[in-house]
């Protein structure tokens, strides 16, 4: 196999797979998830729909925090840049919409490169930052476990490899596109094995949350 | 028969539910709970993270109920949980969280830490590891029906003083009277002049009332040491004896936990609404201002603080009534920092202050309330639970500070207009 008709099968067939895995993956989990249940809650609410307060919470816990800011300053501000910086990546560089195109038929204007390039930059180094302070930090070394190590260079590798693919270093274009598209898989695969889950069940678990204090009339 | 672990296994996993899973679904170890913690911040154990307090839960919740986890048992390499840990998380389960509720404010993806903290003294209590104070406790309130082992002749006996006092009548077993009010040991015989000061302010307000011969004590320690099938007994002797005299509302007093236990988690324990409503008294106080039923006069010029009893604020609702309350007594309330939802606790709530063996811990954590009050500055400190009334005095105690503590329902009754 050459490597045009490798790159050809990752673009193709193997991110078709890839896809399908991880939606399969993240449908079994959510199931195993909901299947559990959740009784009805008998007090008497203050407020006449709690649910709203489910969504509050939901939308609530993107927007800054002061009282987060200064008590956890850089895990607060890495967290924010990084997973900023990964929606912009995604969603709003040009090829990749192209990708999502003609995947999905859907498309939208993009960034400039040169911005999509700060972009990456800021938010490879917000992940090393968040990476040293998960060594380096007593309570984060602590509670951190192998797959918190996994998860982070699952997640840095299509950053890394997209960086490198974009100003043609380490490999040549074609080798490199492979890596970035084969790492890119590696992260859907993991999703529903891994806490990459958080990206499906952080809506739920701030909803139970937000609607739970809303029941008591607090905005949490 | 089972093992004591398989007991606690299986009450673990009867607690997880669809809430917990997406919870544990979502953490992805930040660590943000840790800053929220008292305990951790005032010793700087990383072992108190939050988090890490759930370890045994988590555990379970991946070997039952997920599919990684299920293979891993299968395939043996998974780590089972054994006594050991249990007994190793019997600190940090109990000793070293008060259910305040506070780190389930900051988690970046919404887990709600307590609730599952609380669920995990459910297998914690099937698997023997609960501690001997808060067992003791429980114990006193099934069989003598108060965790301090007050009995009704004890009780009667503190409301005869108490009438004899401030020379008010006070109403046993009332049939039809509108509200039934409800007590806490504390209340009874260390706090006992909030026994009074009721009397004055229902007399003023012509408040329909009653106490009940069957049913005075309304703390729950079954809910503090995690025991459902207990803690739902202890709310069925309150609501027999409510529908019984057909009240049609019945007052929790000031202490935090005992309002969670009647008005949010009774319903649920008992598997049924009631029959009657349930109102805090803060918020009745609040409601008997604001209709004109009771007439306050004089205003204090000296500063005053409050502080929110966590499981009235934070996993209560009640925020704004005390503050106006206060200020319609005071003119010189001042907040400390954090306060609201956001306050800190005392140190002693969730089965802390029955638990001799956090007696060392929970000082140590009153550090973070002197700082609040240092810098509030105020040498009056009002509080409405009785529980953190006594945990503030010991701390004020212990850290030589100059404040004095008091009940908000006193401090209303005090300015009750002859």
């Amino acid at each position: 196999m050459t490597t045009m008709e490798l790159l050809t099968w990752v673009r193709g067939p193997g991110m078709t797979i890839a896809i399908i895995l991880m939606l399969f993956g993240v449908a079994v989990r959510l199931l195993e998830m909901l299947l559990l249940g959740r009784k009805k809650d008998l007090s008497v609410a203050r407020v006449p729909s709690t649910a709203k307060y489910g969504w509050r919470t939901v939308l609530t816990r993107s927007l800054p925090s002061m009282a987060c800011l200064k008590a956890i300053p850089v895990t607060f501000i890495t967290g924010y840049i990084f997973h900023v910086g990964l929606l912009i990546i995604v969603v709003f560089y040009v090829p990749h919409i192209l990708f999502i195109r003609d995947l999905t038929g859907l498309e939208w204007s993009g960034l400039p490169f040169w911005l999509i390039d700060g972009v990456t930059l800021l938010t490879m180094l917000a992940m090393l930052v968040t990476l040293w302070y998960r060594v380096w930090d007593k309570v984060r070394r602590y509670i951190s476990r192998f797959s918190d190590y996994f998860v982070w260079t699952i997640t840095f590798l299509p950053v890394l490899t997209g960086y490198l693919l974009y100003h043609r270093q380490f490999l040549p274009y074609n080798e490199m596109m492979i890596v970035h598209i084969v790492s890119i898989q590696l992260l859907l695969i993991s999703m529903p094995m891994t806490k990459l889950m958080h990206t499906f069940t952080f809506v739920f678990s701030r909803w139970y949350s937000g609607e739970a204090a809303g029941r008591k009339g607090v905005k949490v | 028969m089972s093992t004591s672990i398989q007991r606690g296994i299986a009450a673990f996993k009867q607690q997880i539910d669809t809430p917990i899973a997406s919870f544990f679904n979502s953490c992805v170890h930040c660590g943000m709970c840790a800053g929220a913690c008292l305990f951790y911040e005032t010793t700087q154990d990383p072992k108190y993270t939050p988090i890490n307090k759930l370890e045994p839960m988590r555990r379970v919740w991946k070997q039952e109920y997920t599919f990684w986890g299920r293979l891993a048992k299968t395939l043996g390499i998974s780590k089972p949980i054994t006594d050991a840990d249990l007994d190793e998380w019997q600190e940090l389960l109990y000793d070293s969280c008060t259910l305040c509720g506070r780190c389930s404010l900051v988690c970046p993806v919404g887990i709600d830490l307590v609730y599952m903290i609380r669920k995990s003294r459910e297998g914690m209590v099937a698997s023997g590891h609960a501690p001997e104070g808060l067992k003791q406790a429980t114990s006193r309130a099934m069989t003598i029906g108060s965790p301090m082992g007050v009995t009704i002749s004890t009780f009667k006996k503190q409301v005869q003083h108490a009438e004899d006092e401030c020379g008010i009548k006070m109403p046993f077993d009332k049939q039809g009277a509108d509200y039934l009010l409800l007590m806490s040991s504390a209340e009874i015989m260390e706090f006992s002049e909030f026994i009074g000061a009721m009397a004055k302010i229902f007399k003023q307000a012509d408040v329909s009332w009653t106490f009940s011969s069957e049913a005075f004590e309304a703390t729950n320690s079954g809910i503090q040491i995690g025991s459902s099938d207990l803690a739902a007994e202890l709310v069925q002797r309150v609501v027999d004896a409510a529908e019984k005299l057909q009240v049609k509302t019945v007052i929790s007093p000031e202490c935090g936990h005992a309002y969670t236990a009647i008005r949010w988690d009774g319903p649920n324990l008992i598997g049924r609404a009631y029959k009657f409503d349930v109102i805090h008294i803060l918020e009745l106080l609040d409601q008997l201002r604001q209709e004109g039923k009771i007439k306050l006069e004089g205003l204090d010029k000296e500063k005053i603080t409050f502080h929110d009893p966590c499981q009235i604020v934070r996993r209560g609702g009640i925020t704004q009534e005390p503050r106006d309350l206060i200020n319609s007594v005071s003119s010189n309330f001042v907040e400390m920092p954090c306060s609201g939802k956001w306050n800190w606790c005392c140190g002693g709530g969730g089965g802390v202050s029955a638990n001799p063996d956090a007696d060392e811990l929970r000082l140590k954590s009153f550090a973070i309330k002197k700082q609040q009050l240092d810098s509030a500055g105020a040498k009056k400190l009002v509080t409405s639970c009785s529980n953190c009334r006594n945990m503030l005095e010991d701390g004020i105690e212990e850290y030589e500070m100059d404040i004095e503590v008091i009940g908000l329902t006193e401090l209303i009754a005090d300015h009750l207009k002859e």
